[in-house]
């Protein structure tokens, strides 16, 4: 369990007084170095990872780094991280002033480029320039390091590590790159480490001479050879062999990877919607944190419906009106008519309008009741055990600025936020 | 018009989460019911195809669902094992035990060597003539670039050997607009519309397979003509609500939680028009863009699939 806080930060009167949310999660945060978001492709995480971290900067303070994978072009702009490659970039105090807030941190945010990532890890790991420079060369490795889509949980992890180790901030947001599988990011170091201990690997560097008068290998590499050729073979035997040479370097720094994901100072983000394939996805991923004893801090259900649309009173409500909506609609159209308004407008309020409008709109309330009611089971589901939840209301648009992302923080944190002056499309 | 399914191969592709399972198993199940022999295959065996056809696990030799229509999950090591089986006439099949393992470790290493053996697997069903339809549920946008070029990708890391040779054929078919096409699936979103966008023309370039056509699913219905959203604004006012509320004998808590909720439905639905109108302006005129609506009942599997089917049928 995170300790208090010693101070609870004093709030303006204006302002909202602090959700149980809020105090929950300004704790989290507090006791916390890493938070690493994770949960399916195509729910927000990206962004709920820039919104806690933005929040976080303006309300808890300290220097907080948002590290994203892929963010959406326009959310990257408005971050500044364009096209910059790793490097870090702070967004500035004037940012935040811009729309009203006084930060008490500092917010930077830095992308992965994961072909960079990936030279500057051989760098570190080859023995010597000269390898390094091999290494890089070599037509595989360049594959590998662009295309490996499993490689980027891997690199993710590995520059978390090198930012923590860094120690340049008091918190740090990852972001997670979208895997086939929810779980390839937890196992990303522990399978780099088995992959530099396998046997199969060291058989495959058997120098390549040798290789054909090993009795053992030998079908193996008579199949392969008129499969793929003997040069692909030579060539990753190559690679391989290049590789080798920084097996303890890798297995080491895996395995300090893995460290820091279990370590107390570290928590997991989950971030969801509550739809019914994503929703599962989730599930699993919470399960899975369990079993790896990893802690899951926060769990953030976005895209929310509102509750309302499962209270029964307006379920009845909408029941009574389509089934009422001819007798309602005559009741109601002189009304309507006499409010006045553009010309012509007498007409358009006939009854039989009037009624359509009333039949959808009793429709439209139990279609969306519907998904809401799938929806609120699995919040159940999903929120049984976990330290804090946080729902996100269903907002129109895209967040594409720091305004959006604050906002989604005051979400998240548990507040309504007043619409500020956004424009309208 | 569109005749989607009178091609030989489809490769159903898209952001991750908006339905391409659901759609691919449609497409099969649509082309089973037209009289096709039929095969759906899921690249990635996730098991959401046999969730969506309710028929327990896909094999990779495939299992029947229904008539005319065979489902399977890729499986880049029995393809292989099929490869060297029937190509390279391999003898002794016990022997490829360590092939197998080691082909793991050789397919992580070496790029395209996987993604042939599944396009190569594929194509090898159209060339066979084991089925009059491949459906392909595909990997989503991030890899299926890879996966398509793989066979012009594999000729410049391999440069002799049985895999080099079979490239051509495979080719002949992907290039072939008749035979072979790609069905993008999105949401009307944000971030499915920019990735459908952003895949269509890295289809185009980079790889021999063409667009046949765009798939927006989840689209919710419109409400309201211009007219009645007029009379929905005035019936959304406080005054209105609460006369409303009087003349039917309710709540009027209750009432606006009903007009919320309509306003929502409205909300989104304008939301995702605009994302609409961004996916047709980022993709060709002469590509088809088809909308399947949003599903609000519980609707799983089969039923969901039957559904599903049968807006694309009327789509087409």
């Amino acid at each position: 369990m995170s300790p208090p806080r010693s101070t609870v930060r004093k709030r303006a009167v204006s302002e909202p007084v602090a959700s149980e949310t809020a105090i929950e999660i300004e704790q989290l945060v507090a006791a916390k170095e890493v938070v690493v978001a994770c949960g399916p492709g195509g729910v927000g995480k990206t962004t709920t990872a820039a919104a806690l971290a933005a929040t976080v900067a303006a309300r808890v303070g300290g220097r907080v780094l948002v590290l994203t994978v892929d963010p959406a072009k326009r959310l990257a702009d408005a971050l500044g991280i364009g096209a910059l490659g790793n490097e870090a970039t702070r967004i500035p105090t004037s940012a935040f002033t811009a729309v009203g807030v006084r930060p008490k941190g500092e917010l930077h945010a830095a992308m992965l480029d994961m072909s960079e990532s990936w030279d500057a890890l051989v760098r570190r790991h080859a023995p010597d320039a000269g390898t390094a420079k091999q290494i890089l060369a070599n037509p595989l490795y360049q594959n590998i390091s662009r295309r490996f889509s499993q490689g980027q949980d891997y690199i993710a992890m590995e520059r978390l590590y090198e930012l923590h180790e860094d120690g340049d901030y008091d918190l740090l947001v990852v972001d997670t790159p979208p895997s086939r599988n929810a779980l390839d990011l937890l196992d990303a170091p522990a399978r780099m480490q088995e992959f530099f201990s396998s046997r199969l690997l060291h058989w495959l560097t058997i120098p390549y001479r040798s290789r054909l008068v090993n009795a053992a290998s030998r079908p193996f590499y008579s199949v392969a050879d008129r499969v793929l050729g003997s040069q692909l073979l030579q060539d990753l035997a190559d690679f391989f062999i290049l590789l080798q040479t920084m097996r303890d370097g890798f297995v080491a720094r895996a395995d300090a990877v893995d460290r820091l994901l279990r370590d107390v100072r570290t928590t997991f983000l989950l971030v969801t919607t509550l739809e019914a394939v994503p929703g599962r996805e989730a599930s699993e991923m919470k399960a899975a944190l369990a079993s790896r004893k990893l802690h899951l801090g926060l769990l953030v259900c976005n895209k929310v419906l509102p509750t309302s649309l499962t209270d029964p009173a307006a379920a009845r409500a909408a029941d009574v009106v389509a089934e009422d909506a001819a007798a309602l609609s005559e009741k109601l159209a002189p009304a309507l008519a006499a409010k006045g308004g553009s010309a012509g407008s007498d007409e358009e309020m006939t009854p039989v309008v009037v009624e359509r409008v009333l039949e959808e709109v009793a429709q439209s309330f139990s279609n969306f009741r519907q998904v809401a009611t799938r929806e609120a089971e699995l919040l159940r589901e999903l929120s049984a055990s976990h330290d804090v939840t946080a729902i996100v209301p269903y907002q129109a648009g895209h967040i594409t600025d720091l305004a959006g992302l604050l906002q989604m923080g005051a979400r998240i944190w548990g507040e309504t936020p007043t619409e500020p002056g956004r424009a309208k499309r | 018009m569109i005749d989607l399914l009178s091609r030989r191969l489809l490769f159903v592709t898209g952001k991750g989460g908006v339905g391409k399972t659901t759609v691919a198993a449609a497409l099969g199940l649509l082309a089973a019911e037209q009289g096709k022999r039929t095969l759906v295959c899921e690249v990635e065996p996730k098991g959401d195809l046999s969730v969506a056809y309710e028929c327990g696990s896909t094999p990779f030799h495939g299992r029947e669902v229904s008539a005319r229509l065979t489902a399977m999950s890729m499986d880049t090591e029995a393809s292989l094992r099929e490869y060297l089986k029937m190509i390279a006439r391999v003898p002794v099949i016990g022997r490829i035990g360590p092939v197998a393992k080691a082909f793991d470790l050789v397919a992580t290493a070496a790029p395209g060597v996987r993604e042939i053996l599944t396009i190569g697997k594929l194509c090898f069903e159209v060339r066979e003539r084991h089925y009059d339809l491949v459906v392909v549920d595909a990997s989503s946008t991030g890899q299926v670039v890879g996966q398509l070029a793989a066979p012009t990708g594999i000729n410049e890391l391999v440069r002799v050997g049985l895999v080099r040779n079979q490239t051509d054929w495979m080719l002949d078919i992907l290039r072939d607009r008749q035979v072979t096409g790609a069905v993008i699936v999105t949401t009307p979103e944000e971030m499915p519309v920019s990735e459908a966008v952003d895949l269509a023309s890295r289809l185009e370039r980079e790889t021999p397979v063409g667009l046949a056509c765009v798939i927006a699913n989840r689209v919710l219905p419109e409400l309201f003509s211009t007219r009645e959203e007029l009379v929905f604004d005035k019936l959304s006012s406080p005054r209105m609500t609460t006369q409303l509320a009087q003349e039917a004998g309710l709540d009027g808590a209750a009432i606006r939680s009903v007009f919320a909720s309509a306003r929502l439905a409205v909300t989104i639905r304008r939301d995702g028009v605009a994302h609409l109108d961004r996916l047709r302006a980022g993709i060709e005129d002469s590509v088809p863009l088809l909308y399947l609506p949003y599903l609000f009942g519980r609707a799983h599997g089969l039923r969901a699939i039957r559904q599903v089917a049968r807006s694309l049928g009327e789509e087409m």
